[in-house]
């Protein structure tokens, strides 16, 4: 945990520094609820629709981010100076995750309500409990998958190529599974609480994923 | 003079590395004695930095055996991590980190106690430019901060890739006392001088394409066998 807590604020620091990956994630979904609005031609969006494009914006501005997620490892040296410590290569995993879930949560502070604004016909407010419970287990799949697909792709020459060709099959089930359980939350005439059944998918595609990115994640640092 | 009878901090028989089909490191055997200093010598490319970076645990040996302070590695490089201090080409700094900031990020990874950091940013003289970041700092300031970071755990072993590398005289002076021979660490250093590598080594390894050209004492490696390494 020491460990963890060491990557996750030097981290958050170096992103306080340098403002490199969050405002391009919150600029990056703006822009897509911008085009949204004018090439779909309607000023409000319901169900399903609504669902998907929250959804699918917020994929891509996670890709984003985790694409800058290891870059200051690879490039000043922090790999090797992690792993010339003595600790267990998964804090490493823990806390870029950890990382990733902040930056994906900051986002949503600022992307949902903007959403809110330029797209959604229901009014968000009463509809926020049930969302919130939808986007912390999408953001969960988001900041793991997203943290482990980042670290293959890093020690790769194509890595802004790596990072979606790998990481948009990896992270469709968990596309699907948040897009069906928001839909009934951005539903006119629906009860606004997101399904138990697609929430629970959700949470088990979490728990899979995180163990398979315990058990693998030490063998991408190999050299 | 090396004592034979003292047990060896570290101990290479035929190690082996490749990068491919190409042998970084081929058959090497040598044997350190604590608290001595080995100095590799060899042109670039000769597999200096690869056998550093194999004996501070970031790479693995493809054939041999390669032990630190008693230890197998790659088996229990866990265990040797916490003894070795490598300081190589790289800094191993944010940029945008400042010193200060840097070296207690390092320290809480190495669970050092922070005013540990605070004696060594005054031992090296970067009292002053301790909270700039490192971008904006000299090289040989940067060098200073690296030096603090490779000895910041107090390790048994340090692995010294060109340590004097961007150093005036005076900072060289502050650095010594951290990484000199004085202080009981067994030490391998490699330098593209070898007049002051072999003045400062107990032993001394020449690498040619790999290969271990020769293994000698200091005084047995004269103008002859430097030719053949670097000619």
């Amino acid at each position: 945990m020491r460990a963890t807590f060491a990557v996750l604020a030097k981290d958050l620091r170096l992103e306080l520094r340098t403002f490199e990956t969050l405002p391009a994630m919150v600029l990056f979904s703006l822009s897509t609820f911008v085009i949204f609005h004018f090439a779909l031609g309607r000023s409000a969006v319901g169900g399903q629709l609504a669902a998907g494009i929250l959804t699918v914006t917020l994929l891509f501005a996670a890709l984003l981010g985790a694409g800058r997620l290891f870059v200051a490892e690879r490039e000043q040296g922090g790999f090797d100076a992690f792993l010339l410590a003595p600790v267990d290569r998964t804090s490493l995993l823990a806390a870029k995750a950890a990382a990733m879930f902040l930056f994906l949560a900051l986002l949503e502070v600022v992307a949902v309500p903007a959403f809110g604004v330029l797209l959604l016909g229901p009014a968000l407010g009463p509809r926020l409990p049930g969302l919130i419970a939808v986007l912390a287990l999408a953001d969960l799949a988001l900041a793991v998958i997203g943290t482990l697909v980042s670290a293959i792709a890093i020690h790769t020459r194509a890595r802004d190529m790596i990072s979606p060709i790998i990481g948009l099959p990896l992270l469709l089930p968990a596309l699907i599974a948040s897009a069906r359980a928001a839909a009934p939350v951005f539903s006119v005439h629906g009860s606004g609480a997101p399904p138990g059944k697609w929430l629970l998918i959700l949470a088990l595609y979490d728990v899979v994923f995180a163990l398979i990115a315990y058990a693998v994640f030490d063998f991408l640092l190999e050299d | 003079m090396v004592d034979q009878d003292q047990q060896p901090a570290i101990e290479l028989r035929g190690l082996t590395r490749r990068f491919g089909e190409r042998a970084a490191l081929n058959n090497v055997t040598v044997q350190v004695p604590t608290g001595t200093t080995l100095a590799v010598l060899g042109r670039n490319g000769a597999g200096k930095s690869t056998l550093l970076r194999i004996l501070a645990t970031l790479l693995r040996p493809h054939g041999g055996e390669v032990s630190v302070l008693g230890e197998r590695l790659p088996q229990r490089a866990h265990v040797v991590r916490s003894r070795v201090g490598l300081l190589g080409h790289e800094p191993l700094l944010y940029r945008d980190l400042s010193g200060r900031e840097n070296l207690h990020y390092h320290a809480q990874l190495h669970c050092v106690a922070p005013e540990r950091v605070e004696r060594l940013i005054e031992a090296v003289g970067m009292g002053k430019r301790a909270d700039d970041p490192v971008r904006a700092l000299s090289r040989g300031m940067v060098q200073r901060l690296a030096v603090c970071r490779a000895v910041l755990h107090e390790p048994a072993v340090l692995l010294l890739d060109e340590p004097r590398a961007n150093l005036d005289p005076a900072a060289v002076e502050l650095i010594e006392p951290l990484i000199g021979s004085g202080n009981g660490h067994t030490r391998v250093l490699t330098s593209h001088d070898p007049g002051a590598a072999i003045e400062d080594a107990d032993l001394v390894l020449g690498l040619r394409d790999g290969k271990a050209a020769f293994v000698r004492q200091p005084g047995e490696v004269g103008a002859q066998q430097l030719r053949e390494l670097y000619g």
